[in-house]
């Protein structure tokens, strides 16, 4: 069964195949899926590869109990994944929360699509940005990568299980319609090559174990089912050992740190792609699908002499505010292109402070923005 | 009185020739002889995101005569119960609210929203197209797909549990109308959907709706195909006015004069059942007949 799990080589598969692949390669053995497009082929992939190493799939009642079910496997010990789309998404909004309370590692495939409602299931958007942000009740931190080719959806899903143990929480990969669907050349690499990173086991002697630790920036190593551990996992305020206290004391600590775990490690989980920044006046923010496009267009600017260049989001969350506070102090103008009506636009407008314009392009969803559309937007400031 | 002869179904066509539902849909001819049997001018139809909502169209082929209410695939159940509620708020006489949804929409997301409407006693009528499994996505596994089926998230050992028993879940919610149909007995279904229309309260309708695309067969056999579903009683026609149970149609003549085909002749039709083993058809067989036996059994007691 083992190398049925990481299957090195080169291979002409969609995005939402990829992300299975990353999946299994992660070392994911529990899948809870529910049908939606544009994301149910990457379930279909799961329910066919699963079974060939050793894992288990199961296709749900619906998207609530796909994402209990993740979190489930979690403490049960094996690594999970769902995946969905927008209204599927909305659904499992309250047992995200539940994730980010526990601190549950899990990954989270959300491949957008037009919203709000049913809008346009087989056609693009990226307007779940800030529902991966804000969507369930209360405060926590969040992670969320959003890949541009079939070859990130592979390479960011294993991110995506690495950042989810390391900062013990729900992870998403936010991809799109676009993205999912399309059909490229996806690297697999061998074994050794891959970083994984395994759920450590905790060292602690049984009696003084502390399945929660608040205090540093780090949590607690997990203890999952058989462990000999006594764990105590609630959606309650909690404090150290697991147990519900209701004060506002506890709240602090509690909540406090499923925030700073976050905060304070955003340098560490940052990424973004940097192109011709260096001496940009106008710089296009960009991510997923449309980053291709900007892509495109800043070249184009660049080969013509124009000084534009291209910030891309790997991770969406956390979102770069530094750097953008930075740039915005030397550019012009952020020009963000994005498929919804202003999300990530908004995000760079507040951290950007007043030193540069922001211009949003917004597509409210079903197509991609054109190069030469991107790229008039630019000249506009030259 | 019992509708003898098609020629006796109203002439008026609700739904307007090209739909965007495949050739030979189950559903689309459920919903056509369904809206023959309400008066589309006073019927509200609650439909979640499904098969229906491919049927109802994209503009401008938008060919259904009816006005709809589109709501989220969790909730059609409680969107209905709003429509009743707003009616009745604003004094609103004579509408008749009908949802519309699959087995998907029914057995699996859609059940506590149907059970709370049900349970509330919601003056409306619930018809499930049961074309047993997710259709609209691509044919994935529902509550509601046979053991031995083979859908692409079975697509390894096909389906290993029996499709759930919603009509006795239905039932126990004790309603004045429950009742099973098929478009390939397309009077049972008018006449069953007539006499829904005139009852207060909760009314739930089962129609078995083949699909040639998900199950594997061919587009001309789809009135044969439900035909060979009530001839093996796979899917058997009933209705429970007020707890009292009778067989209809071809269930209630394969009662009486028997010659129940077998769930083999059944199953080797369509390719969904390519992987089916032996133990599995006679699995089948022996569930399919259990059933069958107690709705006999009901049937009789019934009528004494």
């Amino acid at each position: 069964m083992a190398d049925k799990d990481v299957l090195t080589g080169e291979h002409f598969i969609h995005g939402d195949a990829a992300c299975a692949e990353g999946g299994i390669a992660s070392g994911c053995r529990f899948f809870a899926g529910y049908p939606i497009t544009p994301a149910t082929e990457v379930a279909e992939r799961m329910a066919r590869r699963l079974p060939q190493v050793g894992g288990v799939y199961i296709q749900m009642e619906d998207e609530i109990a796909s994402m209990a079910a993740i979190l489930g496997a979690s403490w049960g010990g094996v690594k999970s994944m769902t995946s969905t789309s927008g209204p599927g998404f909305s659904l499992m909004m309250e047992n995200i929360g539940l994730g980010m309370m526990t601190e549950t590692p899990c990954v989270v495939v959300n491949i957008q699509r037009g919203g709000p409602s049913t809008g346009l299931p087989t056609l693009v958007g990226q307007a779940d940005v800030m529902q991966a942000r804000w969507g369930s009740h209360g405060d926590y931190g969040c992670i969320a990568l959003a890949p541009a080719s079939p070859q990130e959806c592979f390479d960011f899903t294993v991110d995506a299980f690495n950042l989810s143990e390391i900062y013990r929480q729900p992870v998403f990969v936010l991809g799109d319609e676009v993205v999912g669907h399309m059909t490229e050349k996806v690297i697999i690499p061998p074994r050794e090559e891959l970083r994984i990173v395994e759920r450590g086991k905790p060292q602690a002697k049984k009696e003084d174990y502390l399945p929660f630790d608040f205090k540093g920036p780090m949590p607690a190593q997990m203890a999952v089912a058989g462990q000999g551990y006594h764990v105590h996992v609630t959606g309650l305020t909690h404090d150290e050992r697991g147990y519900p206290v209701i004060t506002d004391a506890v709240q602090e600590r509690n909540i406090r740190h499923i925030v700073d775990k976050i905060r304070k490690n955003a340098d560490k989980i940052i990424r973004v792609e940097s192109v011709f920044l260096d001496d940009a006046e106008v710089v296009v923010v960009a991510y997923g699908c449309t980053s291709r496009v900007a892509r495109q267009a800043v070249e184009d600017l660049r080969s013509r002499g124009v000084k534009a260049g291209l910030l891309r989001l790997i991770t969406i969350w956390p979102f770069p505010s530094n750097m953008i506070r930075q740039l915005a102090k030397q550019v012009k103008a952020f020009i963000v292109p994005e498929i919804n009506y202003g999300q990530v636009a908004y995000e760079v407008e507040r951290t950007a402070q007043g030193n540069a314009e922001v211009v949003l392009m917004a597509l409210m969803g079903g197509s991609i923005h054109r190069p030469d559309e991107i790229e008039e937007s630019v000249l506009e400031y030259f | 009185m019992a509708t003898k002869a098609a020629k006796e179904l109203p002439k008026e066509e609700f739904i307007l020739p090209g739909t965007r539902s495949c050739a030979a849909c189950g559903l689309m001819l459920t919903y056509r002889h369904s809206l023959k049997a309400l008066d589309p001018g006073k019927t509200i139809v609650a439909v979640p995101a499904s098969c229906m909502t491919v049927l109802h169209g994209v503009y401008p082929i938008t060919p259904v005569k009816v006005i709809c209410v589109n709501n989220p695939f969790a909730a059609t159940g409680a969107a209905a119960s709003g429509i009743v509620a707003g009616l009745k708020a604003t004094g609103k006489a004579g509408y008749t609210v009908v949802a519309f949804a699959g087995d998907g929409g029914t057995y699996d997301i859609g059940i506590q929203s149907l059970s709370g409407a049900l349970e509330r006693g919601t003056d409306f009528m619930y018809v499930c197209y049961d074309n047993e499994g997710y259709m609209n996505t691509g044919t994935q596994r529902s509550s509601a797909s046979p053991a031995g089926a083979v859908t692409t998230t079975t697509p390894i050992l096909a389906k290993l549990q029996h499709k759930k028993d919603m009509l006795r879940i239905v039932e126990a919610h004790r309603i004045p109308y429950v009742a099973t149909a098929s478009p390939s007995f397309p009077l049972d279904l008018y006449d069953k959907v007539r006499k829904a229309k005139e009852i207060k309260g909760s009314r739930y309708i089962e129609v078995h709706a083949p699909c040639p695309p998900g199950w594997g067969f061919p587009n001309k056999d789809l009135i044969k195909m439900g035909k060979l579903a009530a001839d093996t009683a796979v899917h058997v026609l009933y209705e429970i006015v007020d707890g009292k149970f009778r067989l209809t149609s071809r269930s209630l003549r394969l009662a009486e004069k028997g010659g129940k085909k077998t769930v083999a002749d059944y199953v080797k039709g369509q390719t969904r059942f390519k992987k089916i083993t032996e133990g599995q058809i006679q699995a089948l067989q022996e569930f399919t007949d259990r059933r069958w036996y107690e709705f006999m059994e009901r049937h009789q007691n019934g009528r004494s």
